[in-house]
């Protein structure tokens, strides 16, 4: 007991675990504001990626698909009739589309970037990029909103019908506090949290089961251990990272749909 | 014994969600043992259930970093 007690205590004598500078890799420049770091750099690569797959893909269309373009349909797919027209409704849900469709492909692929190993940086994990996105989706579902009942009507419209007249004033704060704030907060929160969450675990398992593998003296055991864990959490990682990339476009598309629908 | 507190605090906020998570799953399942043609309908829901449970453990996480470096 006592040798595990000391092998343990000389891990965590000079073991650094993970934090948030993980995410901090400037390439060129350091300067905080305006340096080029790694995920705006894998960003612009996922773009480069989805225009080169989509293009590719749709070329040389057929009535019988090629194999390129039957996966290209099949996110299409889901996206199209398994969010937007399922909680658009089939009569607007069109014009929706191209923006869940973005949306759902940018995420996943940045996303991924997490376990693929070149890149091996979730670009979700910097707060600045679920940021940009939720902001989007909360200007659009605000902007349909508006176009569709008017300015005063969108914001009465937040109210359900059929409350006793005491009730409205207070349900009406509560509604606006959720749409103006409690909305995009956990839409780009969510997001963050969970590729940020996410990478540092795996970091931790990787970085932890190598120190113990170099110097753990009786804890290399626990440091194979770890590295298998590891594995296991990657792959648990490219789940959660499908289901984030899926849940933000269903909740995008949810509040899209929650401005439009005829009456809350 | 060396550490943060916050780190405390993320476990707590942990605990809510991972009950809800359980329980929306647990319904789910039901549901879907029952009626199996209803899948599709259920799938979304529980989903959407299940992230927007799991945003308050997000936000103990995104706390506890915050409060540690403050």
């Amino acid at each position: 007991m006592s040798i595990v007690a000391t092998a343990v205590g000389a891990v965590s004598a000079d073991f650094t675990p993970p934090g948030v500078e993980e995410f901090w890799q400037p390439l060129f420049g350091t300067d905080g504001a305006w340096a080029i770091t790694r995920p705006i750099l894998l960003s612009v690569l996922s773009v480069a990626l989805i225009s080169w797959w989509l293009l590719a893909t749709t070329k040389k269309k057929a009535v019988v698909p090629s194999k390129g373009q039957m996966g290209t349909e099949a996110v299409y797919g889901l996206v199209r009739n398994g969010v937007a027209k399922d909680l658009i409704g089939s009569k607007e849900f069109m014009r929706f589309v191209p923006l869940l469709f973005t949306m759902f492909v940018l995420i996943l692929t940045n996303n991924l970037f997490g376990v693929v190993p070149p890149m091996s940086y979730p670009t979700m994990g910097r707060i600045g990029f679920p940021v940009a996105l939720a902001l989007i989706v909360w200007i659009v579902f605000h902007v349909v909103g508006m176009r569709k009942h008017g300015f005063f009507g969108y914001w009465a419209s937040l109210v359900p019908s059929g409350l006793p007249k005491a009730m409205v004033p207070f349900i009406f704060v509560l509604e606006l506090i959720t749409d103006l704030f409690t909305r995009p907060v956990t839409l780009a929160l969510r997001l963050f949290g969970n590729m940020f969450a996410g990478h540092i675990l795996l970091v931790l398992f990787v970085t932890g089961g190598w120190y113990m593998l170099t110097n753990g003296g009786i804890l290399v055991v626990a440091g194979g251990v770890t590295w298998v864990f590891a594995i296991i959490m990657f792959l648990f990682e490219i789940l959660v990272e499908f289901l984030q990339a899926y849940v933000f476009t269903l909740l995008a598309a949810l509040y899209i749909a929650g401005a439009v629908a005829d009456e809350h | 014994m060396t550490g943060n507190i916050a780190i405390l605090g993320y476990g707590l906020s942990a605990i809510g969600p991972g009950i809800g998570v359980g329980l929306i799953f647990a319904a789910y399942i039901n549901g879907v043992a029952r009626q199996p043609e209803a899948r599709g309908m259920l799938q979304p829901i529980a989903f959407l259930g299940m992230a927007i449970t799991e945003a308050l453990a997000i936000f103990g996480i995104a706390l506890a970093f915050v409060f540690k470096a403050g």
